[in-house]
């Protein structure tokens, strides 16, 4: 009898053992990813198509006027797309950068400074990572409307910075760089802050990619803040106006092209950043065990 | 500037302050807020106990919609979410490189879809016309005569949110477990043959899960808090909070309909406790369960 033959671990080369898993990921993937080319097929589609009976699922005479009229329906209210855009980009790349920031940089003291209430602090963010932001929606708004951070571009940005996930994530990942690294360097004389800048930094960029897509996501998508806290229209971020769209065409099934298109645009970067840094994340999230 | 900075204070500060005004404080003022009546016109009236009380005893929607749905809701999703992610995780490592990353992507990807966005395709795929793709499917193989009112009736409103929440579990904790997994030291499975280890389920739970015990709890803490985040997808597929006959009605629907519909910001805060505790309870179940495996 032939001897089993253990598992393989990330094996170099197709064998034919591995076809077993693909008849199960293949349909599996299909099934994932059917919803995802409907939305980008539905958004290509002409009003006639959008409607057709009995529908169909890809797309025949593909048009750009979907996006077209998602463009003209924010000006007919008065806000011009472009607006909605811009701020939605300055809003998530200065949420990123800081997110990146100040979370690694709690990181790197968690890990690495010594100080009293260390070991606390990391245990509060541990149990943080149950905390679901939604269950406090309205002490979260007494909070900020308490610190007069309404209807300013700050509070798009703010809460969604200290993400515990995040900060674990990094934490985890400094654990493994070597200490030599650091004490050669202090006895150099370099200061905490330009050890943590030159080098470590650069070292945990694998981490720092992975808290850039998850703020990202958070900040991107986020349509709590621009309804909530934000009452003047030009303020509001892309994820809102999209949000309202239902509201705006008076009906889901009329508008539904144009949902789908602002599905597209809204789902395009996640997607890309993603792609981008894929092997960045994995590498973070092997040391992303909960002990 | 840079050369002088030493202090721990520089590195924590910005965390730390942002941590306590958004996620403590809010924390703590729904905590004590649940013991107020408070319309957010007037001041907070103290009320002790009343709003848990009122809760646990005379919310019948509480007790006969949002509770069991929620227990139904979290009950499936979690546990079916996380086992699906641990085993499409474990085939993912036994392929190479190049379709292991392409799986990776197209499986993690519809978590990034969050809410809203993907609404869409749910409503269209299963409007309640003959335009519905299921709908139109249904009728053109003659196993319906009508078509259904998925979205609104409340039979099926519940799978359905069930089977689009189960859709976008593969998250972060997917891709932990997937990192843990290809991390482990190959030759503890060769070690394992040789001490005549026979089969692939001996070989899961007596190497692969324990080698990767942390990634597993950190998956497992991911999938718990996913669960109840993704809580709004109800309201968002039947478009009305509450939903039809409060069938696909959740905790997290439930605090908003007190908060921002009725104004009960205090009950709704007692609610958003409520919430907060089983997160919490349920997280240390999981745990308990887990480590035991030792």
């Amino acid at each position: 009898m032939a001897r089993f033959q253990g598992m393989t671990i990330n094996p170099k080369r197709f064998h034919k053992d591995q076809i077993k898993f693909y008849a199960i990921l293949i349909p599996m993937a299909l099934f994932v990813a059917l919803p995802i080319l409907f939305i980008v097929s539905h958004a290509f589609k002409p009003t006639n198509e959008l409607f057709a009976y009995p529908p169909r699922f890809f797309v025949r005479v593909p048009t750009l006027d979907n996006f077209r009229n998602l463009v003209e329906l924010a000006s007919t209210s008065g806000i011009p797309f472009s607006r909605y855009l811009f701020n939605s980009i300055v809003v998530t790349v200065i949420g990123v950068a800081l997110s990146i920031l100040v979370t690694s940089m709690a990181a790197y003291a968690l890990s690495k400074l010594k100080f009293k209430g260390k070991k606390l602090l990391f245990e509060i963010n541990t149990i943080a990572l149950m905390f679901v932001p939604i269950a406090v929606t309205i002490p979260r708004y007494l909070t900020i409307s308490r610190l007069g951070l309404i209807d300013s571009y700050m509070v798009l940005i703010l809460p969604l910075i200290a993400i515990p996930v995040g900060l674990f994530l990094v934490k985890q990942f400094i654990d493994q760089t070597p200490n030599e690294l650091i004490e050669s360097a202090k006895i150099d004389g370099a200061s905490e802050m330009e050890i943590f800048i030159k080098i470590i930094m650069p070292i945990i960029a694998p981490a720092i990619a992975t808290v850039g897509i998850l703020s990202f996501q958070l900040i991107w998508n986020d349509v709590v803040g621009p309804s909530l806290y934000i009452n003047s229209e030009s303020m509001r971020t892309l994820s809102f106006y999209f949000s309202t769209l239902a509201a705006r065409t008076g009906n889901p099934v009329a508008g539904q092209g144009m949902m789908a298109a602002a599905s597209l645009i809204m789902f395009v970067p996640n997607i890309l950043m993603f792609i981008f840094l894929q092997s960045r994340v994995m590498n973070t999230m092997a040391h992303s065990g909960l002990k | 500037m840079i050369r002088r900075m030493n202090s721990p204070l520089w590195f924590l500060v910005p965390y730390v302050f942002l941590f306590i005004v958004f996620i403590i404080i809010p924390v703590v003022l729904a905590i004590g807020l649940s013991f107020t009546y408070f319309n957010t016109i007037e001041f907070p009236e103290f009320v002790g106990l009343r709003n848990y009380i009122e809760l646990l005893t005379r919310d019948e929607v509480f007790m006969q919609n949002v509770l069991p749905n929620t227990i139904r809701f979290s009950f499936i999703v979690g546990p079916v979410g996380y086992l699906m992610s641990f085993i499409l995780a474990w085939m993912l490592a036994q392929i190479p490189h190049r379709p292991r990353t392409l799986f990776a992507i197209i499986l993690y990807s519809p978590s990034m879809t969050a809410g809203i966005a993907m609404t869409v395709v749910w409503t269209v795929m299963f409007s309640g016309n003959a335009t519905g793709y299921i709908n139109s499917m249904l009728l053109s193989f003659g196993i319906s005569q009508e078509p259904v009112q998925f979205l609104t009736s409340p039979d099926f409103l519940m799978n359905i949110m069930i089977l689009v929440s189960l859709w976008g579990s593969m998250g972060v904790g997917f891709l932990a477990m997937l990192a843990g997994i290809l991390n482990i030291d190959q030759s503890l499975y060769e070690a394992a043959y040789m001490d005549g280890m026979k089969n692939r389920w001996q070989e899961i739970f007596y190497i692969t899960i324990p080698s990767m015990k942390p990634q597993m709890l950190f998956g497992a803490v991911m999938a718990v808090v996913g669960t109840f985040q993704v809580g709004a997808i109800g309201v968002q597929l039947s478009g009305a909070n509450p939903t039809p006959q409060n069938a696909g009605q959740l905790i997290v629907n439930h605090i908003e309909d007190f908060g921002f519909i009725r104004y009960l910001m205090g009950y709704a805060s007692a609610i958003s406790v409520v919430l907060l505790i089983m997160i919490y309870v349920i997280s240390k179940a999981t745990f308990q369960v887990l480590g035991d495996k030792e």
